[in-house]
């Protein structure tokens, strides 16, 4: 397969940035997105970016490869971003950039690439982004205040089945943030519910609810993200399928605490 | 010279830990507050230790490669984490899984560190319970269990198919709480790119920020290195793409002796290779192989067949079908060790019954399994695997049977701890999968989170304070001193002389082809002739590398050549001693098959006598040979058997 891919292009966080295109060639559908990458990559490397410095080796600061965060490549580690043709990871559902195929393209098709576009996670290079501000909200109060050799016997503390599956439905954020750069106010709230509800939904975690909704919404605000307006716009594009449900939780955990403040 | 002191106290087994932690020193919560600690990692590891060395009152400083301490790669674990609850009434026990770990890694492990795992097992399921770790449970509200590959009891807890995902949340959180209390500071995409050591005592780092280039310096009175395993060696593996192993390295070359550098962990279930435009490989779960079954065809034109894709899996019959698994180890069956079920694979697939158009995969099939409990039932268990499974290949595994083959996925391998998992440089630890201690030639199934968390949150944070018990009168390391400058210059002047090649080849392409290198002569199995072999094309390549490798742009900027270009000029110099070291084993364990050391049948033949040891090496300059110290292997407490999983 053949595709024209135009990229944005960005030196770091101050320069002022610019779309750039470039062709890939003989691309297998199976070969998945950030393969495809790859191969641009290799492709900018061994011709020199620069047409003056093709034939004459790499020539240091000609070649310019695509920067762009990724690691896992399993869909897990959530560092791997981008928006392509417009969407948050890509042309397909639940998946991450990472577990997008090239056979969800089209042959000869022009594909566009840009970082997540969002003021809470300023540009660094190219594609990657700065995500520390979701760091800064787990911090705040995304955890339950338990010390190394604290815990009772494991099966002491029961847990209804159900409210295990769903606090597992909720503890699946891989926080890539694709829910803040889908989010036409840039809001963080389908992210700080996940972790709020999948903890209050635990015994363990109920002790800490009232101080744990308050302290990481009021960070999350703090930190520029905007409100949510319940467009479902993160529902959609979450690569994990994380139900909007959550985020009413976190409505409740945060209305009822400042109830009773 | 520095002589191997294992530092494993003396009495019965079950006293040892117990009588230990009586013995060492500890430091006064006053005398806390003035040590300072640096942890490099954050997976399961080091997240956990930083999080319970700042929960006990040290200044921790932890350092990651990636945007978020939560993106380190233990979160791709899927399966579980052993423990010896018993909750399953099955006869389970701390001698049990103790046993299970020590003959899974073929009796090449410390007896008294192998215990030590099983005994901290329970803790660990208690804590990560405790800090909401959503754990699979039944209808009554209890934990449930799975069963995992080398085990005959079910002892593995679970998270869904993200068990390493919601354990490193876990110790992410814990960590975060710290920061909170300001008692630990995170230095997100930092690089460790080598030691300080002062009057032959581990002082600190040099960092490289990898947003802005800058050579940083980090002094502490202990350092802590949790940087995972150096199977990106191969290039494709189930690692992480920015896994490496420079850190280790880097203290290898500081003088901290390298254990074990040949003890590699292949992966039986992974999606098979596809194509050479493929960056990593991906695991799928062993826990499926509970309910999966393992088969080839019974008749080459069937294998044929498939291999042209003129026929389904699922078009041949019962009868037709080779669980050979199953025909080989009946008491264990699909359920068998990691090396085991390997080698088997390869075994049907170089006799030419491999299933995919490579001819390099294996059916792993759940027919059967659906047949017997629904689809619902398979679904709840692994669907989110199916899911992946069918995002990767295009293909429904509750229709089709999955294809897979064994891939690089672990190195058992590492830097050589003692008992306190302190180095051979003092003030210098190891902990998790990059230190050597627990797994011997082969790890048990879901020992990896386990232990991963076993030394963070209750072993190093207790070993840690009988060094630091010393330093307390010592004052905060200078980072101006002469020690710091000169290891700055060493990597200033090392990224000079990569930018300086201006060469035409990518660092990619020179990582591929170590990589074919190491799979080819270096993997599943090894001879004399191929390690010779690959040590000498190593070498090769290793020197064409330095002068035609292509690494653009400046230091100072945000730079991702430049990482890759640093990490594999060091793979170029590991795989080299991991040959070696494979080479010097002659005998077969765990997953180290020599080929000129097997029974009739084709299983591994250990050689005792001559190779109960833990080869040790130790650095003694550029180009200049390694010399090999050895650690005897003392089996006290449990009988050294041949380890065969083929008896009923």
């Amino acid at each position: 397969m053949n595709f024209t891919l135009k990229i944005w292009r960005q030196k770091n966080a101050k320069s002022k940035g610019h779309f750039e295109t470039y062709k890939v060639q003989n691309i297998s559908p199976g070969t998945s997105f950030l393969e495809m990458l790859d191969i641009l990559n290799e492709q900018l490397i061994n011709e020199g970016a620069d047409p003056i410095a093709v034939n004459k080796g790499c020539k240091g600061k000609k070649v310019d490869p695509v920067a762009f965060d990724h690691d896992c490549r399993e869909g897990i580690c959530g560092i791997c971003s981008l928006y392509i043709n417009g969407r948050a990871h890509g042309p397909d559902n639940e998946i991450t950039t990472c577990q997008l195929y090239m056979r969800k393209f089209k042959d000869g098709e022009t594909i566009t690439v840009e970082p997540w576009r969002t003021r809470g996670f300023p540009i660094l290079k190219d594609l990657v982004v700065d995500r520390g501000a979701f760091d800064k909200i787990l911090q705040a109060g995304g955890f339950i205040s338990v010390n190394a050799g604290n815990a009772p016997d494991a099966n002491a503390i029961l847990v209804q089945k159900e409210k295990a599956n769903e606090s597992m439905d909720a503890a699946a954020c891989v926080g890539c943030g694709a829910c803040v750069a889908t989010c036409k106010n840039g809001s963080a709230m389908l992210f700080v519910a996940s972790r709020v509800s999948s903890l209050a939904l635990l015994p363990q975690g109920k002790i800490e609810g009232a101080r744990r909704a308050k302290a990481m919404v009021a960070k999350m605000d703090e930190l520029g993200f905007g409100s949510c307006t319940n467009t479902r716009a993160c529902e959609l594009e979450c690569p994990k399928g994380i139900s909007i449900a959550h985020i009413a939780r976190l409505n409740r955990e945060f209305l009822s605490a400042k109830l009773k403040d | 010279m520095t002589k191997l002191v294992s530092h494993v106290p003396e009495g019965p087994l079950e006293q040892k830990w117990i009588s230990h932690k009586n013995n060492i020193r500890i430091v006064s919560p006053a005398n806390k507050r003035k040590l300072e600690i640096i942890v490099v990692g954050t997976g399961l590891g080091g997240a956990s230790a930083a999080a319970s060395l700042g929960e006990l009152g040290y200044n921790v400083k932890v350092f990651c490669i990636s945007d978020s301490p939560r993106r380190a790669h233990s979160i791709a674990a899927q399966g579980g984490i052993n423990a010896a609850k018993n909750y399953r009434n099955d006869n389970d026990s701390v001698y049990r899984l103790f046993h299970d770990t020590i003959k899974s890694g073929d009796y090449r492990s410390r007896e008294a560190n192998v215990y030590r795992l099983a005994e901290v097992s329970n803790n660990i399921i208690d804590h990560c319970v405790a800090q909401g770790v959503p754990f699979g449970r039944d209808y009554s509200g209890l934990l449930d269990n799975r069963s995992f590959g080398g085990g005959q009891v079910s002892r593995t807890f679970y998270a869904r198919g993200q068990t390493g995902q919601q354990l490193l949340l876990g110790a992410y959180a814990a960590l975060n709480r710290q920061v909170t209390k300001e008692r630990v500071k995170t230095y997100p995409r930092h690089e460790m790119l080598d030691l300080v050591v002062i009057e032959g005592e581990a002082k600190g780092i040099i960092a490289r920020n990898l947003v802005t280039g800058k050579i940083e310096r980090f002094g502490a009175h202990a350092v802590v290195i949790a940087t995972g395993g150096y199977g990106n060696c191969y290039f494709l593996s189930t690692y992480a793409m920015t896994c490496n192993g420079s850190a280790i390295w880097q203290c290898y070359k500081k003088g901290a002796f390298f254990a074990n550098p040949s003890f590699t962990q292949i992966h039986p279930t992974c999606i098979p290779v596809e194509g050479d435009q493929q960056s990593k490989l991906t695991l799928m779960s062993e826990s499926l192989r509970n309910d999966g079954r393992i088969w080839v065809p019974k008749k080459i034109e069937d294998a044929k067949k498939l291999q042209a894709g003129e026929l389904k899996g699922s078009q041949i019959p019962e009868e037709d079908r080779d669980y050979y698994l199953e025909r080989r180890y009946p008491a264990f069956g699909n359920l068998v060790p990691r090396d085991v079920a390997s080698r088997a694979a390869k075994e049907r697939c170089d006799a030419g019954f491999g299933v995919n158009n490579t001819g390099r995969g294996v059916f792993l099939d759940f027919s059967t399994a659906i047949e017997r409990l629904g689809k619902e039932v398979i679904e709840a268990r692994y669907g989110n695997l199916f899911q992946m499974y069918e995002k990767i290949t295009d293909v429904n595994a509750y229709e089709e049977p999955m294809m897979i083959y064994p891939t690089i996925h672990y190195t058992m391998g590492g830097i050589w701890v003692d008992y306190n998992l302190q180095t051979t440089i003092p003030g210098l630890y190891a902990i998790g999968e990059a230190n050597f201690s627990d797994h011997g030639g082969n790890r048990l199934g879901a020992s990896a989170l386990m232990q991963g968390l076993a030394d963070g949150y209750f072993i190093l944070p207790y070993t840690i304070g009988d060094y630091l018990a010393g330093k307390i009168l010592t004052p905060k390391t200078d980072i101006n001193h002469p020690a710091f400058a000169e290891a700055e210059k060493g990597i200033t002047d090392r990224i000079n002389k990569l930018f300086d090649v201006k060469g035409r080849r990518s660092v990619d392409s020179y990582h591929k082809e170590l990589g074919h290198i190491m799979w080819e002569y270096v993997g599943m199995t090894r001879n004399e002739e191929g390690l010779k072999k690959a040590i000498a094309q190593i070498r090769k390549l290793r020197k064409e590398y330095w002068e035609n490798v292509c690494v653009p742009g400046e230091n100072n900027e945000f730079n991702q050549e430049l990482e890759k270009a640093l990490r594999v000029a060091d793979f170029m110099e590991m795989g080299e001693l991991m040959a070696l070291d494979a080479l010097n084993r002659r005998e077969s364990c765990g997953g180290h098959f020599r080929e000129e050391m097997q029974t009739e049948d084709g299983e591994t033949k250990r050689d005792d006598e001559n190779f109960m040891y833990v080869s040790a090496w130790e650095f003694k300059g550029e180009d200049r040979e390694p010399v090999l110290h050895k650690e005897p292997l003392k089996f006290e407490f449990v009988k050294v058997a041949s380890r065969s999983y083929a008896k009923i």
